[in-house]
């Protein structure tokens, strides 16, 4: 049987993307995730910028994850210039931080993701028979988007986070609001994971290299080693000797690979596996109650890996809120810039988002360099696509398709993000 | 009473992050009334179900950076009845018209092995400059709110309440004292189109011109008042060239000062 299955332009995801599965006499001939969103050069033009520009401009590169390019952005410049930050500045970055992953898991999980387990074109579809499952996770979406804003300001691109803290700490007053809001969400979080829990999902696991950072104490958010579940355990600023990007001619985005050991998979799953013992003891129970044990292994999974991390999430923040101290006595670092690179790693909702600038004494940035998990993933996709597709060969044809377009929904692609440098060097069609 | 049809919707998205578009799926609590009044018929990011045109409303995300989207968007032109411009992408070229002021080999040969190879235009440019536009709403990301007021705006078949007035009367109405005069702190308010509830200032930090130049801008008398302040004039260009660098009073500005 020979067949192609195509789609052109990939739909609940963030950015532009296609798919092509191209199969003869049985066998699965090619296999192409097609990244055709334009690039958008934010590597060479953030030389010459300011170290200061850093956390503002890279914000733009995702309006879906600016938080996340923002703390990877000020870690990696403290780190060059030597500031350690304060407890509150720390738990604060981490709040802010948690609530994107609120606020992005609770998207993915309502309006992108499920409607293709219940068989629905989109959520608007699905809030005609689920009017409340889908107002559960708009509402949940806003408490996430309610914390970015508390504390960066506002929720996209948000503006208050800066090399050495913030321009402006909250007031514990401007912060307690949330709890009453965090407490409904974990409710919500928690009917999520029971909801999602029963979805149909497909037989079909893969053997990972599932890479996390790894924190000694917490669930990685802002820091920690860079881990594997095959011996990797570095910390950021090795990240050059062990990853590389490779260039295919059909995306513009590049690809990632572990120079030892090829393709990899970061993100939700990734994180729950290398960190399952770091998670609340409430969201490490709803992940029993769901049926995952403490590895999941089936990417369509990866559904409940991010309702259980929304709870985590809703925990961590309340738990966040009620040790803020009062910030009279908080003070920003004071920033004094000089000449060196510095690395970060911290794990965007999508997964793990490195950062690493070279700065000269002016502290003006001469080069910068920036890998976004989708980047790191579509080796992973276009595996997952072809292991999966040369399983389901029988299926109609139009249901492989849709359960194509799933296979990488599993991962929630940011296309913005992948391709914000990429090598020109696309052949269109 | 029969029912009306509904309006059709499209979200369309060129270069840019997404966060206009994601800005209309942030209204949580308004989200459900829309679509009950208007029927999302084009929009990727949210539905895969895709209704042909013509359209009656397009909100057009993102710059144009490739020839492919400078031909894709006068299709979306032809498509559209009414075409709202969303966001500084869309109506200035975004922060990646950085490049309009470098020259593109040069910039792309810094970075990229294979320059002969590029797929991309010299200039990002907004839709404005390809396409006739109805109306266009600023920021870096757009205001929801002010979104919806241009939603129901052409629901309702009237013009749009955006206030093309600058930062600096927001900072007013809302009681604040001007941080550049109190504290001597460089801050693009006064030449900036308001939209943001000046934000920035109640941070403790300037405004930087994401929502781009408000109505007849003097941004030639703000960088001197910046230079007053201390500003060095490779700051001051800087400043101009962010998320709006390719709009003209910050362009021109920018320009005059290299």
């Amino acid at each position: 049987m020979s067949k192609t299955l195509k789609v052109d332009y990939l739909a609940r995801v963030e950015g532009e993307g296609g798919l092509l599965v191209r199969v003869k006499d049985d066998k699965i001939a090619e296999v192409k995730l097609k990244i055709f969103e334009p690039p958008r050069f934010f590597e060479a033009l953030l030389r010459g910028r300011k170290y200061s520009e850093a956390p503002d401009i890279t914000a733009r590169i995702c309006g879906i994850c600016p938080v996340a390019y923002q703390i990877t952005a000020v870690r990696a410049l403290e780190g060059a210039f030597g500031i350690a930050v304060g407890e509150q500045i720390r738990a604060l970055r981490r709040l802010i931080h948690l609530g994107e992953w609120i606020e992005s898991h609770a998207l993915h999980v309502y309006m992108l993701h499920a409607p293709d387990f219940l068989g629905y074109e989109d959520s608007i579809q699905m809030a005609k028979d689920y009017p409340d499952v889908v107002q559960r996770g708009l509402q949940l979406k806003k408490v996430g988007n309610e914390v970015v804003a508390a504390v960066g300001g506002r929720e996209i691109h948000p503006i208050n986070v800066r090399v050495g803290g913030f321009y402006r700490l909250p007031e514990g007053r401007e912060l307690f609001p949330l709890v009453k809001r965090l407490e409904w969400a974990r409710e919500a979080a928690l009917e999520t994971v029971r909801w999602v829990a029963a979805f149909p999902f497909p037989q079909f696991e893969r053997d990972y290299t599932f890479v996390a950072l790894r924190h000694p104490q917490e669930y990685p958010v802002n820091e920690g080693r860079i881990v594997s579940n095959k011996g990797l355990d570095i910390s950021a600023d090795r990240y050059d000797d062990h990853f590389v990007e490779e260039h295919v001619p059909y995306s513009n985005a590049l690809q990632s690979a572990l120079k030892e050991g090829g393709e990899y998979l970061v993100g939700p799953l990734a994180r729950y596996n290398l960190n399952y013992n770091r998670l609340s003891g409430a969201a490490r129970e709803a992940a029993q109650s769901a049926g995952l044990a403490g590895i999941c292994r089936n990417p369509f999974k990866g559904i409940i890996v991010r309702a259980v991390e929304t709870l985590y999430a809703c925990d961590e923040s309340l738990r966040i809120i009620s040790n803020y101290k009062v910030p009279r006595m908080l003070h920003a670092a004071e920033v004094r810039p000089r000449a060196n690179t510095g690395y970060a790693c911290t794990e965007a909702p999508r997964g793990v988002l490195y950062h690493r600038y070279r700065i000269d004494d002016d502290g003006d940035i001469v080069d910068a360099k920036i890998v976004p998990p989708t980047a790191q993933n579509q080796k992973s996709i276009e595996s997952d696509l072809r292991e999966f597709v040369s399983r389901n060969l029988n299926q109609p044809e139009e249901k492989l398709v849709w359960q194509c377009e799933q296979t990488v929904r599993n991962y929630d692609p940011c296309i913005s993000c992948a391709t914000h440098l990429l090598k020109p060097s696309v052949v269109r069609e | 009473m029969a029912d009306k049809p509904k309006p059709k919707l499209a979200v369309w998205k060129f270069g840019s992050c997404s966060g206009c578009q994601l800005a209309l799926l942030d209204l949580e609590d308004e989200l459900l009334d829309i679509v009950g009044v208007v029927d999302i018929a084009h929009f990727p990011e949210a539905t895969r179900a895709a209704v042909n045109g013509p359209y009656d409303l397009s909100l057009v995300e993102g710059s144009i950076t490739t020839p492919h989207d400078a031909e894709r968007i006068q299709k979306v032109r032809r498509e559209s009845k009414f075409l709202v411009a969303v966001g500084a992408c869309a109506t200035s070229g975004g922060i990646q018209a950085l490049r309009n002021f470098r020259d593109v080999k040069e910039l792309v040969s810094i970075v990229y092995a294979t320059p002969e190879y590029i797929s991309t235009l010299d200039k990002s440019t907004p839709v404005g400059e390809h396409v006739h536009v109805d109306y266009e709403l600023r920021g870096c990301p757009i205001n929801k709110k002010q979104l919806v007021e241009v939603i129901s705006a052409f629901l309702h078949g009237r013009k749009p309440n955006t206030p093309p007035h600058s930062v600096c009367i927001e900072c007013k109405q809302s009681g604040m004292p001007c941080i550049m005069v109190t504290q001597g702190v460089p801050c693009l308010g006064p030449v900036t189109h308001a939209g943001c509830g000046a934000l920035c200032p109640s941070y403790n930090r300037g405004c930087y011109g994401c929502f781009g130049p408000m109505e007849t801008p003097n941004a030639e008398s703000l960088s001197r008042q910046w230079e007053r302040l201390g500003v060095e004039n490779k700051d001051i260009i800087r400043a101009l060239r962010t998320f709006n660098a390719g709009a003209e009073a910050f362009r021109k500005e920018s320009e005059a000062r290299e």
